[in-house]
């Protein structure tokens, strides 16, 4: 392959992989905290999708008004969830709350499909975002580089809120023992519901710009990038912040290799992750950065 | 004491030949739409009940119920169907010549189904079972995906996307109900013995019933095995009445959707599974209307397409979140407990004080 080719697909690769990474973020704090796999998470992106299409289909809001309030919409949708759906159900046996967010992303892909229609539709984007450009001998729209940067801006952000703050290191310490640190008079309530927050805003902006990259949005968008999110945020250690990041671009980079060294294996290019996910649970199933955890008795 | 289970096994016998009876005078009797309801309810008892066996008794989440049910149709299907069908159907690209001149009779098929279906589940058991936590819930979920994705693909096999057309008719209600009445009592007589108590132990306490000397990895993998071998009859006899299959009717809502049932008819309650998959399957029918469009008076309502879905959702969120006890709770129904009941009321019609009726009344209430 001609060191140009892999370059392009290099490129791709990293866009891929920090869609999945902003994904990944939400379901490893909640994971961290709760020890919830949050099913709702991935509908969370399908949602925020959509916020950005009708705001500019039926309001013709301009892209700089319906990105922001799309993205705060989808924040306020899942705090409310953690509200109502979740936080009754805490002090209950884990299996409910896990059947609880199953009723929730059920109830929000069905309630998509009455209210937006189960027929896809066209995402436009911004003109902005589709110009030719090219970097070097790099050939590219340019959206390309818009979703790399904001990545990585944002994972910035994250990583001073998380280690700089005090919010960010009441939520390492709710990571590490939920009653101990509401002992510590912290208020666990609130940092659980900023991480809820927090969480959802990454999918929105994730969301956005996966109707960017793949411009055609439908009410089940969410459930295959929540999928391999999830399993990103396990190949680089539930509960990291840093590990989901890795493993979500760790994820996109090995199935774009795979397709561009092996085409043949296109058709099945969604069962990378999960073979991913087996090898992962098999040989090293803290993940990349996790550490083993503590059996409490 | 002897005497006393005795009865009950005769009482038990002789419901299960009235039950018999009953589908005989339907099958002849009753119209096809009907029978295609009574069936679909069995097949989703079958479901439910596996469901609640890995979920309510073990207290492991699967959302695998899809996949599984999708291995045991197309197995059944390409097991069942005649040499001539299936080239009709393999028109793209010729059927792998293995399967070309396969034809079994319908319990054989159906038994393989059940087979390779457990096989399957154990692809996604054997990683996730290894590990304390939640992964069985991913695992199964992606197994499901990559079990449609396979489907598609392996178009020498299954025909891909096109699916599977004139499958035979073979299911009818002694197939459907009886395979119905075997699951729920092996399920049964499995959390009866000291097995099933492994299993509770393990769902309420793991570590201590690890140091109890049950084998976690052992046991979850019994009922994961289980359910899913009878999960893949239940799709063989879905497959053989709806006769045309594709991997379309096999997306993971059909796991959620058998979550809800089971969820809805309440946790470790055989009893609470049957009656919810009933109900589900009757209501899911009676509701249809809402989905097409309709008029009140001059008002001109369009049809709501997955309307029902919503508030099936809606349902089953707020009874997690309001009663997480569904129907029956941890409850079953029982000989000892009709009975009992019935002597409970004649004492209270003799007008006696004692407060025995009390325990019953009780449990009538919730």
């Amino acid at each position: 392959m001609p060191f140009q080719q892999f370059l392009q697909h290099l490129v791709n690769a990293i866009s891929l992989g920090s869609l999945y990474a902003l994904i990944a973020i939400g379901y490893t704090m909640v994971y961290g905290i709760l020890r919830l796999i949050n099913f709702a998470h991935g509908d969370l992106v399908m949602v925020g999708a959509y916020s950005v299409f009708y705001a500019a289909a039926i309001f013709h809001l301009p892209w700089p008004l319906s990105f922001p309030l799309a993205i705060l919409l989808t924040g306020a949708l899942g705090v409310l969830i953690e509200r109502t759906a979740y936080k009754p159900l805490r002090e209950m046996p884990r299996i409910n709350l896990f059947t609880s967010a199953i009723a929730v992303s059920f109830l929000l892909e069905n309630l998509s499909i009455v209210v937006f229609g189960g027929r896809p539709k066209a995402f436009d984007r911004p003109a902005f975002l589709n110009a030719n450009i090219s970097i070097g001998r790099v050939r590219m729209l340019s959206y390309t580089p818009v979703i790399i940067f904001t990545g990585l801006v944002l994972f910035g952000g994250l990583m001073y809120v998380v280690h700089r703050t005090k919010m960010g290191m009441a939520m390492r310490a709710l990571s590490r023992d939920i009653e101990t640190t509401g002992l510590m008079g912290i208020n666990t309530d609130r940092v659980i519901m900023f991480s809820f927050a927090i969480g959802s805003l990454l999918a929105a902006v994730g969301g956005i710009l996966w109707g960017i990259k793949f411009p055609q949005i439908n009410p089940l968008m969410g459930v295959t990038p929540g999928l391999k999110a999830f399993i990103a945020a396990v190949l680089g250690g539930i509960g990291n912040i840093t590990g989901a990041m890795i493993g979500g671009f760790l994820l996109g980079l090995i199935e774009i290799m795979i397709l561009a060294f092996l085409p043949h294996l296109a058709g099945y290019r969604y069962a990378f992750a999960y073979a991913i996910l087996v090898l992962v649970l098999l040989v090293r199933p803290t993940g990349i950065m996790g550490e083993a955890a503590r059996e409490k008795v | 004491m002897n005497l006393h289970i005795s009865r009950n096994r005769i009482l038990t016998l002789i419901a299960l030949v009235a039950f018999f009876l009953l589908l005989a005078y339907a099958s002849s009797n009753f119209s096809p739409y009907v029978l295609r309801i009574m069936n679909l309810s069995a097949i989703y008892v079958i479901f439910a009940v596996t469901f609640n066996l890995i979920y309510g008794y073990t207290g492991q989440f699967s959302l695998g119920h899809a996949g599984f049910a999708a291995v045991g149709a197309y197995v059944a299907a390409l097991l069942t169907m005649s040499p001539d069908q299936k080239v009709a159907n393999f028109f793209l690209q010729p059927i792998v010549p293995l399967l070309a001149n396969v034809q079994l009779p319908f319990l054989a098929a159906l038994v393989i189904a059940g087979l390779m279906t457990a096989i399957f589940s154990f692809v996604a058991g054997w990683p996730s079972f290894r590990l304390r936590g939640d992964y069985l819930a991913i695992a199964t979920l992606g197994l499901s995906e990559i079990i449609r994705v396979l489907l598609i693909n392996l178009q020498s096999v299954t025909n891909g996307a096109l699916g599977l057309k004139g499958i035979p008719g073979y299911t009818n209600l002694f197939w459907s109900w009886g395979f119905a009445v075997v699951t729920i009592f092996v399920v049964k007589r499995l959390v009866d013995s000291s097995y099933g108590r492994a299993l509770m132990a393990l769902r309420d306490d793991d570590v201590a019933a690890e140091a109890l000397g049950v084998s976690l990895l052992y046991h979850k993998m019994l009922a994961l095995m289980l359910s899913s071998f009878f999960v893949g009859i239940g799709g063989g006899l879905l497959a053989n009445l709806i006769s045309t299959i594709d991997p379309s009717v096999f997306l993971f809502f059909l796991s959620y959707q058998i979550v809800g049932i089971t969820v809805m008819g309440g946790m470790a309650s055989l009893t609470g599974s049957v009656v919810a998959a009933c109900l589900y399957t009757v209501f899911l029918e009676l509701l249809r209307p809402i989905e097409s469009p309709f008029s009140i008076g001059s008002l001109d309502v369009p049809g709501m397409p997955g309307m029902r879905m919503v508030l099936f959702s809606a349902l089953l969120l707020l009874v997690i979140l309001f009663s997480h006890r569904g129907l029956f709770g941890g409850r079953e129904f029982g000989w000892d407990w009709i009975l009992d009941g019935f002597d409970a009321l004649r004492k209270r019609l003799k007008g006696s004080k004692e407060r025995t009726g009390a325990d019953s009344d009780s449990e009538e209430a919730s």
